[in-house]
């Protein structure tokens, strides 16, 4: 069963690369630096308020801007367990997969509220709430990418695929 | 049914017919690297136990963030792929003998051709389309996949068609154009799709107009934006050697399109985005009414840092003094662009103005460095990007704006109309 259970930390629409990991720190690509930064920009209180495991819950368009992919490697060092969002940016999308960074698309994102605890059950594609009796379907991850998280990311599909 | 020019470069590069919503793996002509974004990939090469780039000269290896390196961690950060360029002896590895914005230097040095697929780890890479490429930004880990293999995956993208009509007014850019259709569409109205640009304006849009018009397709959350090949992409291709014979395609008149947008050209002022989004856009109109005193004006970019930006900008500023309050800080896209600007006498011009004429450097753009900007200061930029903190404090804003105004601005240190 894959099911990734945690506290929720609410962010807006548009949250850019910029906010995730600012340009000032991509002076490295060590993750436990890049960790040390993540979300400054939106909270700078943010690194220190959050525990392993913890989840983002966003609006429309997470992870716009920017290709790079210490975004989703900041987030993951950080300890987080998953992003939520309504909809996220195409490279972001597809770094986060590369990253190992589960990540699902939630049309009612903007419903779940910070501090609940969230149950997500990748397997069936549900969101339970802690606080909120409703539960929420996800949008299924596409078939091919199923297949590349299967293989445990791009790198491992390349090695199949040569 | 026909087929957009995108759906038609894929299925060139399948060898069948492919169309939109389909995913497929093809090889991938040039893949461009740059100093922050490429460390990541060369540790997943190495990891990969690979020893060979699959196709070693259509990897290009850009320095140009943050060098020469503006910091220790950034000079070592280098390290990693300068080593990689000289152990795999790349032929198309570009630092400080040879400098330039990785968007403005593949261009310019004909290592991207039309008919081309081309990413690059960097987001901006979308500005290559100008050339009727498909090109589109990816990670690092995607990049390092292209490198081991030759290719990549990608799903074809549905497409957005953008018809441009009428001719440009005085000081209306190819700038002025990209952040209208994103205040149109918001900064996710073209999430996954292409930005097809089309319509009679197009003829009038030189290829720097034309390269800023789709390096902030982006910003609209597109794949890809493009052009299709005319006399004035083929002018700009003759004097080159180019890495691969042109491939000339056109969108058939009966290809599907998810939207069309129209604009007319002829009735647009210089559209300003204000903070904290690209498409915050208003005319420039409204911004000389809204009275807004700035700190700094900052013109380069992969946006808007090749010659016609300077030369515009020089056209403003020549026998002017920058206000006494506000910096004025221009930084060429290459070093080809900063020798005929000074050929040109326009550095002179820069310099007794009081502006700063930097090297080649996508630097203050991203808050790297060479024009950080602080608590509460404002910036007019060419630059693509006004998010918080994206030049520097988080308390201070970005205005996106074309060249002249840009240089206008400097003059009187309020945001001014050129015109």
């Amino acid at each position: 069963m894959n099911i990734i259970n945690g506290k929720v930390w609410t962010f807006g629409d548009n949250i850019d690369t910029d906010l995730i990991i600012a340009a000032r720190y991509l002076n490295t690509s060590d993750p436990k630096e890049l960790a040390k930064y993540v979300m400054e920009d939106a909270d700078p209180e943010f690194r220190s308020k959050i525990q392993k495991g913890d989840i983002i819950v966003a609006g429309e368009n997470f992870g716009c801007g920017s290709s790079r992919e210490h975004a989703p490697i900041a987030l993951k060092a950080a300890g987080i367990s998953a992003v939520v969002a309504k909809s996220f940016a195409r490279i972001f999308y597809r770094n986060a997969f590369n990253m190992g960074l589960p990540i699902f698309e939630l049309d009612e994102s903007g419903e779940i509220k910070e501090g609940d605890i969230i149950k997500i059950d990748m397997d069936n594609g549900n969101i339970d709430s802690k606080n909120n009796v409703k539960s929420y379907k996800f949008s299924p991850i596409p078939e091919f990418m199923q297949e590349l998280v299967s293989c445990g990311g791009l790198m491992n599909y390349a090695k199949k695929s040569k | 049914m026909g087929q957009t020019i995108t759906e038609k470069i894929f299925s060139d590069h399948v060898g069948h017919e492919v169309k939109a919503g389909e995913i497929i793996q093809c090889n991938i002509d040039m893949v461009i690297g740059n100093d922050i974004t490429t460390p990541i990939s060369i540790k997943a090469f190495e990891d990969s136990g690979v020893e060979k780039l699959a196709n070693p000269d259509g990897f290009a290896l850009v320095m140009d963030h943050f060098i020469p390196a503006k910091d220790i961690a950034s000079a070592n950060q280098a390290k990693i792929s300068r080593d990689f360029a000289y152990k795999h002896n790349l032929k198309n590895y570009f630092d400080e003998k040879d400098m330039g914005i990785e968007h403005a230097l593949l261009p310019e040095k004909g290592l991207v051709v039309p008919g081309d697929v081309i990413i690059g780890a960097d987001s901006h890479t979308c500005t290559h389309g100008a050339l009727g490429a498909f090109s589109t930004g990816m990670g690092s880990t995607d990049l390092s996949f292209a490198m081991i293999t030759g290719g990549n995956w990608f799903k074809v993208p549905e497409a957005i068609k953008v018809v441009f009509t009428g001719k440009p007014g005085k000081h209306i850019y190819g700038k002025d154009l990209i952040l209208e259709v994103i205040r149109l569409i918001g900064v996710d109205g073209a999430l996954y799709k292409t930005l097809e640009f089309t319509g009679d304006t197009i003829a009038h849009l030189s290829m720097d107009d034309r390269f800023s018009l789709c390096n902030m397709a982006i910003e609209a959350g597109a794949k890809n934006g493009i052009v299709a090949v005319d006399d004035v992409t083929r002018e700009f291709l003759a004097d080159k050697d180019l890495a691969r014979p042109s491939k000339e395609f056109y969108s058939d008149e009966d290809a599907t399109y998810v939207q069309t947008l129209n604009i007319d050209v002829s009735k647009l002022d210089p559209v300003i985005a204000y903070p904290h989004l690209p498409s915050n856009g208003k005319s420039v109109t409204q911004a000389v009414t809204d009275d807004l005193e700035v700190d700094q004006v900052f013109i380069g970019s992969c946006t808007n840092g090749r010659l016609e930006d300077l030369r515009i900008a020089a056209k403003i500023l020549d026998g002017k003094k920058v206000a006494q309050k506000t910096r004025l800080i221009i930084t060429p896209a290459t070093q080809k662009i900063s020798l005929q600007a000074q050929k040109e006498g326009l550095v002179e011009i820069f310099i007794n103005a009081g502006a700063v004429f930097s090297n080649p450097t996508c630097g203050a753009c991203l808050g790297g460095y060479m024009g950080i900007i602080g608590k509460d200061e404002r910036c007019v930029a060419t630059t693509n990007r006004n998010f918080v903190g994206r030049m520097g404090d988080r308390s201070s804003e970005i205005y996106l704006a074309n060249s002249a105004v840009a240089a206008a601005s400097a003059i009187t240190g309020k945001i001014t109309d050129p015109r």
